[in-house]
């Protein structure tokens, strides 16, 4: 007997491959993953010189930096006596330790400059036009997920690099108008250095141990499921919206 | 792929625009797009390693430190701005500017398609600032040396370099009456452009909206242009706040 006609088969692949319409229809339809696509697009949407597959490309990014940030996870403990030591033994002592590591940190990069290349293409497709404003704004948002997302990891190697750039990057929540303690008007408040912006953001009034737990849980837990959020909701209205757009 | 004649016809839809199968067309080409960048990644892991420096040292700052790459153009407008201006407020426009951009648009025009003509002041609007924003990048991340000054890549980055020329401040009078004239008189040619071409209330809102955003950006530059021809720190300074 062969495979593809045994019952287990059968109730998995629920058509079979011949290249025929009804299947081509039902290879996308059948599919929870495939079935983020119309069964047909205009011939010009599909064209790669249109879209340069750049908003598909940030999403396999994240799809990466989902999968080997995971298998960091088992590898990397957020304590400040820790940390650093977990990644130098990654990557002297685990197999691809350094590979993984180092895929993570490229496609971060690669998907902060896919998603601001997305962007500059969807404006100058004009693809932001009604009915997609809102869409944009979604994609807006998740620019900002997307760079909250590289910034919270960038100090979880706990280097110098690390710790001094969030240290900068930190700096500004201190400056926040009210709200921070080196900002204008933080007086009014009764804001000091112990309930302003910076601790809050820090859990603490200097990068420490708490900044570097507050970094971990935001950067594995908060923010990529609300970027997954948020993308669920941009793609979903990508087709809502009427497809990818073209010529009216 | 392609043996199927009758699909093309079938698949023409009522405006006549033809129509292809996501399965094999799209797919297909998503796969290799795929498979390309999952090389290209693969090949710059395994040739550069990720950069680690020494463990974390609060008692040894890093000179310079920076941010960051996709933050250092801002980082770079602190040199211009004081943190609360370049830190803060200036991201925040910018996300709130670019969140409303669609709504401030109210050229139907140029969707779908690549092109200038029909769109001449959206997209030299948005592309100044797409490459201001790079500029300040590369400027931030290649030609800046300890303290934050300014080396061109040649130049060795243990030679210390001279202080800035001494800077000043513009007297406040001036500077209030700049940034008033500025910003007013912008605003005032927006708001009767705006009359002129009969405009309902909400499209004259947008418009002004729109307007002042673009007032801002430019604004920007020109202070920094203030502080690099004119030696000008402040335009305004208070004890409370200095811009």
């Amino acid at each position: 007997m062969k495979l593809t006609d045994t019952q287990i088969w059968r109730s998995i692949f629920r058509h079979r491959f011949k290249d025929t319409e009804r299947n081509r229809s039902l290879t996308i339809s059948s599919n929870v993953f495939l079935h983020l696509h119309p069964v047909t697009i205009p011939a010009k949407a599909a064209r790669v010189r249109f879209t340069f597959c750049l908003g598909g490309l940030t999403f396999l990014m994240f799809i990466v930096e989902t999968v080997t940030g995971v298998l960091l996870m088992f590898y990397y403990r957020p304590l400040p006596e820790y940390a650093y030591v977990d990644i130098k033994l990654m990557e002297h002592t685990v197999r691809f330790g350094l590979l993984l590591r180092n895929m993570h940190r490229w496609a971060a990069h690669a998907m902060v400059m896919l998603v601001m290349l997305h962007m500059l293409r969807v404006f100058l497709t004009g693809s932001y036009k009604p009915p997609r404003e809102f869409n944009w704004v979604v994609g807006v948002l998740l620019l900002v997920t997307t760079f909250l997302l590289s910034f919270t990891g960038y100090l979880l190697p706990w280097d110098q690099l690390a710790f001094w750039a969030i240290t900068v990057g930190s700096k500004m929540a201190a400056a926040t108008p009210f709200f921070g303690v080196e900002g204008p008007f933080h007086e009014w408040l009764g804001i000091h250095s112990q309930n302003d912006m910076k601790f809050l953001l820090l859990g603490d009034s200097e990068v420490g141990g708490n900044a570097l737990l507050r970094f971990y849980v935001l950067h594995c837990v908060l923010l990529p499921l609300g970027c997954a959020l948020l993308m669920l909701v941009h793609f979903w209205r990508v087709r809502k919206d009427g497809g990818i757009s073209r010529p009216l | 792929m392609n043996e199927l004649k009758t699909i093309d016809e079938l698949e023409k839809d009522k405006t006549g625009e033809q129509e292809l199968f996501a399965f094999p067309e799209l797919v297909f080409k998503e796969f290799l797009a795929i498979l390309a960048a999952m090389i290209v990644l693969g090949l710059w892991s395994l040739l550069m390693d990720a950069p680690l420096k020494e463990v974390a040292d609060p008692n040894w700052t890093e000179n310079p430190a920076k941010a960051p790459w996709y933050f250092v153009g801002l980082q770079e407008v602190l040199v211009y701005f004081d943190p609360w201006i370049a830190g803060v407020c200036l991201p925040l426009l910018i996300i709130l500017g670019l969140a409303a951009l669609p709504y401030m648009d109210p050229n139907p025009q140029g969707v779908g398609k690549y092109g200038f003509r029909g769109r001449r002041l959206a997209i030299s609007v948005f592309l100044s600032g797409y490459i201001f924003w790079f500029a300040l990048i590369l400027i931030g991340q290649f030609l800046r040396g300890p303290s934050w000054h300014f080396y061109w890549p040649w130049e060795d980055w243990s030679i210390v370099k001279a202080a800035e020329p001494a800077l000043t401040n513009l007297p406040n009078p001036l500077g209030l009456a700049l940034i008033a004239g500025y910003l007013g008189l912008g605003i005032a040619v927006t708001a009767r452009t705006a009359r002129r071409r009969r405009l309902g209330r909400s499209a004259q809102i947008k418009f002004i909206c729109a307007w002042i955003l673009i007032l801002l950006m430019f604004g920007v530059m020109g202070k920094m242009a203030l502080r690099i021809f004119l030696h000008i720190k402040y335009i305004v300074s208070t004890p409370y706040f200095s811009i």
